[in-house]
């Protein structure tokens, strides 16, 4: 069995002009199709346009429904799960704090009048030191993450075990999986919850908003006109990792204020090497076998604050997701 | 400010030009709204009867009262205020002399009335201002569902009544935050409250959560840092809603909020029970204080308040994690609020002030729940991508 899934498909938003039909027949999926709706959470059954959109050869794994029942038959599990959830909120929360200072102080040292060289010098070090706490904030999710599965082993536990084993059995009749989004917290966690990555091996994946953010390597929270004021995009916790060296970015139309030069350079610089790419409505970028399909209106946000089409450019040897390339243009690079 | 006798060009200067008579005044208020706004200009008007038209506003640094001119052949009365700031709101009524006696009334020119308890007042509109849309019933958003609830106090010795706000997609089984608002009943009437949270919660502004109106008899003595009060909030309000609701468990999860008073009552609160209420939302509050001296010049009312605050000025603590303050700046109190804003930062609280071109009412209270509430409680607006 290949050790990673045979495709990945990051598209736009769902909602109102699908276009998850084109990119499964693009990548000549005819089979049945398992979906995780999950992050719809109670709604997660009301799936009805899905099902149409893919032509009723969808079946839905239930992780949120799952959970709850998996909760309620053992519920020394929902207890020590909510500990957890409680512990992760409270670093959601002093990570924040030290965030907002750190990017006033950016900020701030941006402002000021000061000869070049040492306003790039101090730039690179307040960047520097958002990507320290990002990076430390990750690591402390990581090992209260390592600290819980060790002391609980959830998927030793008899109730996730015979869900886990049915899961498996629908996504192996299955010839792709569909990950849509909604709350991309609740899905990372139900997806977690039940190992859900190991079961994707050898399958296209199409995941879309949350659901594309929930696959990637480190989740990013991010709205640029948030009604409580200027917004700073944080790190929630490490995705599943399916797609690496990208920050995904969905809703750009309303989340993302595109057209601010320097929040586009913070965030790029802030998540160097990733790629930060903005997935409005009808776009999708494709990775067959590890070959770049297509980009179809993607956008990449770059280092000099504008934004525009993917291109090509080479990449170094630990970036497993490429950077989708035009059609024409030299294949380089060994994408993953 | 005020310029009866004017330089710039206005509308109204076509009537002023000429011989002005009731068939150009007539056509000149055609097809117009009043008062006029034009820049930064804003000429009010009154036609009919009077031996004089006053303005009465509530703009604290402005001559509170300012008479309009009569026009000359004409029952029209005007005035011009130049330099209103853009997105400003101004309450205001004109007071008509006749007789010997004069009466308040309500501009009858003007569309826009904000209601109070004490009635309405018509409003100037500035350039840039508009009703946020947020305030208003959206038929998209669910609505949530509004409960009477009693209790008996043994604190305060009565009896007192509320609501409890039910989010739309309410669930027994899910655990809410709780918001706690000082004169319920006004936030509810004058300041749009129920369609603000049904708003806010659909559109993952905030999070669905639980809201408890109260009001009180004697506001001016509850609210004015009462043991009583305070004890009735946090040890029979908050427990006996716990009991019988399912809210979270936590300071983060718990906001008082009022107004004026209302917003002394909330703070004072808090003070007298540090870090149980982890979120508190201050807006306009009535902090007057002194620096030397007992008595504020506001008055007796206001004694208990200012040793309160007094108090808390002398020996300030962090006693909550969040504080939302806000206040208009054509407000005398916009004094007390900008001036307690530095103490509370310094404390270590995190603290966001707002102010705004507006008075001490209920539709700037309103205006301001938006960027208050989520900023308190951002809801899942961060989190859902679909």
């Amino acid at each position: 069995m290949p050790s990673s899934p045979r495709a990945i498909v990051l598209l736009g938003a769902q909602r109102y002009e699908p276009t998850l039909a084109e990119a499964v027949a693009e990548l000549g999926v005819t089979g049945k199709i398992a979906t995780i709706t999950a992050g719809w959470q109670e709604r997660e059954a009301e799936d009805d346009d899905l099902q149409e959109h893919l032509d009723h050869r969808t079946v839905n794994l239930r992780l949120h429904a799952r959970a709850e029942e998996v909760f309620r038959a053992d519920p020394e599990l929902h207890e020590a799960h909510r500990a957890r959830q409680s512990v992760l909120r409270h670093r959601q929360d002093f990570y924040r704090v030290r965030l907002e200072h750190a990017l006033d102080a950016q900020h701030v040292i941006t402002q000021r009048a000061a000869p070049h060289a040492i306003l790039e010098d101090e730039g690179r070090a307040s960047i520097d030191a958002i990507r320290d706490l990002d990076n430390r904030h990750l690591a402390r999710c990581a090992r209260d993450h390592r600290e819980w599965e060790e002391q609980w082993r959830p998927l030793e536990r008899p109730e996730i075990a015979k869900h886990r084993k049915e899961i498996a059995e629908l996504i192996e009749g299955c010839e792709a999986v569909a990950i849509a989004g909604g709350h991309v917290a609740s899905l990372l966690n139900r997806l977690s919850l039940f190992g859900i990555k190991e079961l994707l091996r050898g399958k296209a994946i199409f995941a879309w908003c949350g659901g594309a953010m929930a696959i990637s390597e480190r989740v990013v929270l991010f709205h640029d006109s948030p009604p409580q004021g200027p917004g700073a995009a944080e790190v929630l916790d490490a995705g599943l990792g399916l797609a690496r060296n990208v920050v995904v970015l969905p809703q750009p139309e309303f989340r993302l204020r595109l057209e601010d030069k320097d929040r586009v350079q913070v965030m790029v610089r802030r998540f160097a090497p990733a790629a930060c790419l903005a997935l409005p409505a009808r776009t999708r970028v494709t990775w067959l076998s590890g070959v770049p399909q297509s980009p179809h209106g993607v956008v990449e946000l770059r280092d000099d604050g504008s934004h525009g089409p993917i291109v090509y450019r080479p990449l170094a040897s630990s970036v497993r997701i490429p950077i989708a390339r035009p059609p024409g243009a030299a294949k380089k690079g060994k994408p993953s | 400010m005020s310029t009866p006798l004017h330089r710039h060009s206005h509308a109204i200067q076509t009537l002023l030009d000429g011989k002005a008579d009731a068939a150009k005044v007539d056509a000149f208020l055609k097809g117009r709204t009043f008062p006029l706004v034009e820049g930064g200009a804003v000429t009010f008007v009154f036609r009919g009867e009077a031996e004089g038209v006053t303005l009465r506003h509530w703009i604290y640094g402005l001559e509170s009262q300012t008479a309009l001119s009569r026009i000359a052949n004409t029952d029209l009365w005007y005035l011009i205020l130049d330099g209103i700031p853009p997105c400003s709101r101004v309450e205001y009524k004109l007071e008509l002399h006749r007789h010997g006696h004069s009466a308040w009334i309500e501009d009858p020119l003007n569309p826009n009335r904000a209601r109070d308890p004490f009635g309405a007042n018509s409003v100037l509109h500035s350039e840039g201002y508009e009703v946020p849309n947020w305030t208003k019933p959206d038929p998209d958003a669910r609505p949530g569902v509004m409960e009477p609830f009693k209790f008996d106090s043994k604190a305060l010795g009565s009896t007192r009544h509320g609501l409890v706000y039910l989010p739309a997609r309410f669930r027994k089984s899910r655990l809410y935050p709780l918001l706690v608002v000082h004169d319920g009943s006004d936030y509810l009437k004058y300041a749009a409250m129920k369609p603000v949270l049904d708003n806010l919660i659909h559109r993952l502004e905030i999070p669905d959560m639980i809201v408890a109106f109260t009001d009180s008899p004697d506001r001016l003595r509850e609210y004015a840092n009462d043991a009583e009060h305070a004890k009735f909030l946090t040890e029979e309000l908050l427990p006996d809603l716990t009991k019988r609701l399912p809210i979270l468990d936590r300071p983060q999860a718990r906001c008082l909020m009022g107004a004026s008073f209302g917003a002394v009552a909330a703070f004072s609160t808090a003070v007298r029970y540090p870090n149980i209420w982890g979120r508190l939302l201050l807006q306009s509050g009535s902090f007057a204080f002194t620096d030397i001296g007992k008595r504020n010049r506001r008055g007796p009312l206001f004694d208990q308040v200012v040793a309160f605050v007094n108090q808390y000025r002398e020996n300030p603590s962090a006693i909550s994690e969040r504080v939302f303050v806000s206040c208009g700046v054509y407000e005398s109190l916009i004094y007390e609020n900008r001036s307690l804003v530095p103490i509370l930062d310094a404390t270590g609280m995190q603290v966001r002030f707002v102010e705004a071109r507006d008075g001490h009412n209920w539709e700037n209270w309103r205006d301001r729940l938006r960027e208050g509430l989520s900023w308190l409680f951002p809801g899942p607006l961060m989190f859902i991508y679909e």
